[in-house]
């Protein structure tokens, strides 16, 4: 593939779609902030015309929808121009909220194996288990998060711990799921091998289940970060937590601080983003490694 | 009397006795095999030919013990089915060759090693024997896709014969290859049983594979599966190709499908 193609096959078609975002977004923009410029021109006892109408709805301090330009600018003022140590810094409090979801997507991946693992090789596991995984995750979330928060300070845990046990609350559910489906994708000829070998359960794990599993791993740990951000910044609203881009989406929603909020948001989308794309990358070297066609 | 016995108990590898195996399905019960009498030899090449759904594949399952006979005794070395496969009395290679996607070719001849607990040189050594037993050397270092059908079934096939076992069960290995591979194959397969003194059992829907290749020669007729003919063949050991335009090859060959054609007869009538 040249240069010339990726730029048409790839560059072309989502630039294309996001210049079509970027001019609805301003479109909303114009129609959802101007009845706020109409009010103010009516309470100085006057009408606005449309042109100079246009230009205020994109420039108010607190607008209903801030225009793209109103969040890259508060983005670009909250990364590049602060030390990431200070707490008006977005990096700062972005790298709270990923700490917890790195800790809590290390524990549900961990805790979605092993039930897996149970689950697999213990039919009254699988009876048991299995209902009570997916029950767990038809209790919403925000209902349990502030619960499991509280119950957590009353013994003493605080801080990183709590909202990393959302994270994995929320993230070993697709683990468990992907990894079960992918410990017993192994072929039955593949199993009677193993059989005729006379190998051990272990060695049939080792040998065939797991590393028959990996596709089913990355594809259910690249679902499973991304939740862990979701854990993360749910269980940072809740607390009235001071740091972390669930705080930040809270501080800003209390002062009307809209344009906060949205570059809030982007970063949640951009770290969400990243780590997808390593954990993708992960998966695209492990298959390598396993001798996957190029 | 008692010390001739042993002796015939030492040297026969399979012996089955009015076997019987019932598959208990959904749609009520089969009968893959049923009056099984039979006997291998140490030494034979037994090949087992029939139609398709004879119990073929169901025999050799039994004999491996991936499947329990429901009626009728079965002895593998003088054991249970079961003590055999634990004391890995033998080498399976399955009708597709099973290699495992994610290790090469010499990784895949090393999985049964690494099971048995061999030594990392013993593994290496048994490595390239086999390899070069089946005309795969150079190829080790390969992914099972990188090569052809005909390739990773020879490679299936070093990786069943890789480690000590003295009786080999091989269902349809080369089912799915071309005349010419085939041959080619077959006679490297004679090479090799002559070479390694194997035991082997080989199920193929080809009658001349099946005169080519066999000291004895096993037909078999479908609803239920059973035996319809053991044919011992007195063809030489040693069999160049051209041995099968030979009159005594056309005989055998000619006994064979006349016992197909009276298994189909009764299926027709049936
Ligand atoms: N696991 C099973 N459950 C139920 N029925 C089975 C099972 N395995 C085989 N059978 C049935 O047993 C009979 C014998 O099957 P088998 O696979 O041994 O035939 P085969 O001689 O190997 O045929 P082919 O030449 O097509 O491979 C068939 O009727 C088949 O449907
Ligand atoms: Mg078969």
């Amino acid at each position: 593939m040249g240069k010339a193609s990726f730029l048409r096959d790839r560059l072309l078609p989502i630039g294309t779609v996001l210049v079509a975002l970027v001019a609805v977004w301003y479109v909303f923009v114009v129609v959802l902030n101007a009845p706020f410029e109409r009010d103010q021109a009516a309470r100085a006892g006057g009408t606005i015309g449309f042109m100079e109408l246009l230009p205020k709805t994109m420039a108010q301090e607190r607008p209903v929808l801030p225009a793209p330009h109103q969040v890259f600018a508060e983005l670009w003022d909250t990364t590049v121009n602060k030390a990431v140590t200070s707490r008006r810094s977005l990096v700062y409090h972005a790298w709270i909220t990923l700490s917890a979801t790195l800790l809590g997507f290390a524990m549900g991946a961990a805790l979605g194996i092993l039930l897996a693992i149970a689950i697999v090789h213990n039919r009254a596991m699988d009876r048991s288990l299995m209902p009570w995984v997916i029950a767990s995750q038809t209790i919403p979330i925000l209902a349990i998060a502030p619960m499991i928060i509280v119950v957590l300070n009353a013994v003493g845990i605080s801080g990183l711990m709590p909202k990393a046990l959302i994270s994995t609350y929320l993230s070993f559910f697709p683990v468990v799921v992907g990894m079960v489906k992918g410990l017993r994708s192994p072929e039955q000829i593949q199993l009677d091998l193993m059989h005729t070998y006379n190998a051990s359960s272990a060695q049939t794990f080792w040998k065939l289940r797991w590393p028959a599993s990996m596709p089913y791993l990355f594809t259910s740990l690249k679902v499973a970060i991304a939740i862990s951000l979701v854990g993360a910044i749910v269980g940072e609203l809740p607390t009235g937590a001071v740091a972390g881009l669930g705080a930040r989406l809270l501080a800003g929603s209390y002062y009307g601080q809209t344009v906060q909020i949205w570059a809030a948001l982007f970063m949640a989308a951009a770290v969400a983003a990243l780590l997808v794309i390593v954990v993708g990358f992960a998966h695209s070297l492990v298959l390598k490694r396993m001798g996957a066609r190029a | 009397m008692t010390a001739m016995s042993h002796a015939t108990a030492a040297s026969t590898v399979v012996s089955a006795k009015s076997l019987g195996l019932t598959f208990q399905t959904a749609d009520g019960p089969v009968t893959a095999l049923t009056g099984v009498d039979l006997s291998v030899e140490k030494g034979d090449f037994v090949s087992f030919i029939g139609p398709s759904g004879c119990g073929k594949t169901t025999f050799l399952r039994v004999i491996a013990d991936l499947e329990r006979p429901t009626s009728g005794t079965i002895t593998v070395n003088g054991m249970t089915p079961e003590e055999a496969r634990r004391r890995r009395a033998y080498g399976y290679v399955f009708q597709a060759a099973a290699l495992y996607p994610w290790r090469t070719i010499e990784k895949n001849i090393a999985l049964p090693l690494e099971i048995m607990g061999y030594s990392k040189a013993d593994q290496k050594a048994r490595i390239e024997r086999t390899l070069d037993l089946v005309n795969l050397s150079g190829f080790g270092k390969k992914y099972p896709w990188q090569l052809s059908g005909g390739m990773q079934q020879r490679a299936s096939i070093a990786r069943a014969l890789a480690f000590d076992a003295d009786l080999l069960l091989m269902d349809e290995p080369f089912g799915a290859l071309d005349e010419i591979v085939r041959d080619h194959l077959n006679e490297q397969l004679l090479k090799l049983w002559a070479a390694t003194r194997k035991t082997i059992c080989f199920v193929t829907h080809s009658i001349p594979e099946a005169v080519y290749l066999s000291t004895k020669i096993v037909v078999m007729s479908p609803r239920p599966g059973r035996v319809t003919d053991v044919i011992e063949s007195p063809l030489p050991k040693e069999r160049p190709l051209g041995i099968r335009e030979t009159p005594q090859f056309l005989e055998i060959a000619h006994r064979v499908r006349e016992g197909l054609r009276a298994g189909h007869s009764y299926e027709e009538h049936a």
